[in-house]
């Protein structure tokens, strides 16, 4: 343990429902704004959801046209998010440019659902005007690894280019992974996240077919209110988080601003339901218990959490009975933040963009508001943020961010700061 | 029929939305792929909207022959477009 590599988050970029980079969108977290909107395209009329949170910058209006419509809207909001991060850590150029070997850079860029406009705006193509004008980009766009693959070509990435898939817990799965490719040696520097772009009347339907969505139509901003009483599933998001990992020594040695530290990482499965949460939270409990093992720190001294928290009545609640279970008497001192009220759900964007939130909440040593919660469920019994922002106070800090996913799968991440 | 300087601007329009290039540059003795920032992916794009454009039939086994702007040109009046 104590020769293994420490690694540090040099590196921030986002593009959310909320802001079209990181420092807006954390304005936006601080003051509690929410980016749900009701949607106005022709085939949302008759859809039982008619909301979601669309990002705040389109990405046609950053990215050059011809590398845009070369993209997936999900690998647009990847390059957009990656370029800020890596500028965001110092780097200019790519990796033989910016001072960084090829050899010693990864990329992991996590997706839920992959490609999904652009899989079914070609098959739309294909049944209206046959083959030969579904695009010869289709594959290159829809793969869920163009993302990453993308990213990786941009910095010149060859230590390796990865995309876990493990529905809503992609992208924290993605930190994780990025993690472990710096304390195994693969890799120096690893540029990690997720993104999703899958506001579509396809998901859209069949996410409230599971009766998985908020179908607070009438009250968009309203809609995703996690803890509250009145909570009725989650609103679903777009968007893309990475960061840039380094190993200590690295980020050391070329004189890096710290964020804070990547601690540690916990993984389970629950192997229980494919769609349900375990209302024992055996696995989430697990992941969190292992992410602070792994970090070295005692329950004590989680002062954060930025939970998966969706907004799903059954979700929220197993959640919180597992944190609860896992901090025992500490769980007292965790403030409990999600971002969810104000993102919606980013599905393999959101553990990207939450562990965005939980590394500011440290650096800024404040933790942003959960909110729409006008009557907090009693059943949930935790420290939730609600209202204004909450100081985290002086000295050492740590938080978790969780991240669970359809297929039961949890991820949960310590982060740390002196 | 369109004159081959017809066709050629058609072409060059094409060529400018799909790689970025200014259609200017889009001249006959221009190769798609060492001048205009064409891939294989984007010169099949390219093949595509000239059928729809000109009217014609490209096989892909004729693709391959179509080295420069003047190449295509070629093909696309002899085929009738």
């Amino acid at each position: 343990m104590t020769d293994r590599r420490s690694v540090v988050v040099t590196g921030l970029g986002a593009t959310t429902p909320v802001g079209g980079d990181v420092a807006s969108t954390w304005q936006a977290f601080l003051a509690g704004r929410s980016g749900v909107r009701l949607l106005t395209e022709d085939w949302a009329v008759d859809l039982p959801v008619r909301i979601a949170a669309r990002v705040a910058v389109e990405p046609t209006d950053v990215l050059p046209r011809v590398q845009a419509r070369r993209l997936d809207r999900s690998g647009q909001f990847a390059i957009i998010a990656a370029r800020e991060a890596w500028t965001d850590a110092g780097f200019e150029g790519p990796a033989p440019e910016a001072g960084v070997d090829p050899e010693r850079l990864g990329v992991v860029c996590a997706s839920g659902i992959g490609g999904v406009t652009t899989l079914l705006a070609n098959y739309d193509e294909l049944l209206a005007h046959g083959p030969r004008k579904v695009s010869p980009l289709a594959i290159p766009m829809l793969m869920p690894n163009s993302p990453a693959a993308h990213v990786g070509m941009e910095v010149v990435a060859k230590a390796g280019v990865h995309t876990p898939v493990s529905a809503c817990a992609s992208g924290a799965e993605g930190l994780s992974y990025g993690l472990e490719m710096i304390r195994s040696g693969r890799a120096d520097v690893v540029l990690a996240g997720g993104t999703e772009a899958a506001i579509h009347p396809l998901p859209l339907a069949a996410f409230a077919n599971m009766m998985a969505l908020s179908k607070r139509n009438d009250e968009p901003e309203r809609a995703s209110r996690p803890y509250d009483k009145g909570r009725d599933g989650f609103v679903l998001g777009e968007g893309a988080g990475m960061v840039v990992l380094e190993s200590a020594e690295h980020a050391a040695a070329r004189g890096a601003r710290v964020y804070a530290e990547l601690a540690g990482a916990g993984i389970s499965a629950d192997s229980h339901h494919i769609a349900q949460p375990d209302p024992v939270g055996t696995g989430a409990i697990k992941a969190m218990h292992d992410a602070m093992t792994d970090a070295g720190l005692e329950p004590s001294a989680v002062t954060h959490l930025n939970a998966h928290a969706t907004s799903t009545p059954a979700g929220d609640l197993a959640e919180a009975v597992a944190i609860r279970t896992t901090f025992g008497t500490a769980a007292e001192r965790v403030t409990v933040t999600s971002t969810k009220s104000m993102t919606g759900h980013l599905l393999g964007g959101a553990g990207a963009i939450e562990s965005i939130a939980a590394v500011l909440a440290l650096y800024e040593r404040v933790a942003p508001p959960t909110i729409n919660v006008d009557d907090l469920d009693d059943e949930i019994a935790l420290d939730v943020v609600t209202g204004q922002p909450r100081p985290l106070g002086d000295g050492p800090l740590a938080a978790l961010n969780n991240s669970f996913g359809f297929g039961g799968h949890n991820v949960a991440l310590a982060f740390r700061r002196s | 029929m369109a004159s081959t300087d017809e066709i050629r601007r058609e072409l060059a329009e094409i060529v400018n939305e799909i790689a970025g290039v200014p259609a200017a540059d889009v001249q006959l003795d221009k190769s798609f792929t060492d001048d205009l920032d064409l891939d294989s992916l984007g010169m099949v794009e390219v093949v595509v909207a000239a059928e729809e454009k000109f009217g014609v039939k490209i096989p892909d086994d004729e693709v391959k022959n179509l080295t420069t702007v003047g190449d295509a040109v070629a093909y696309i009046e002899r085929a009738g477009g």
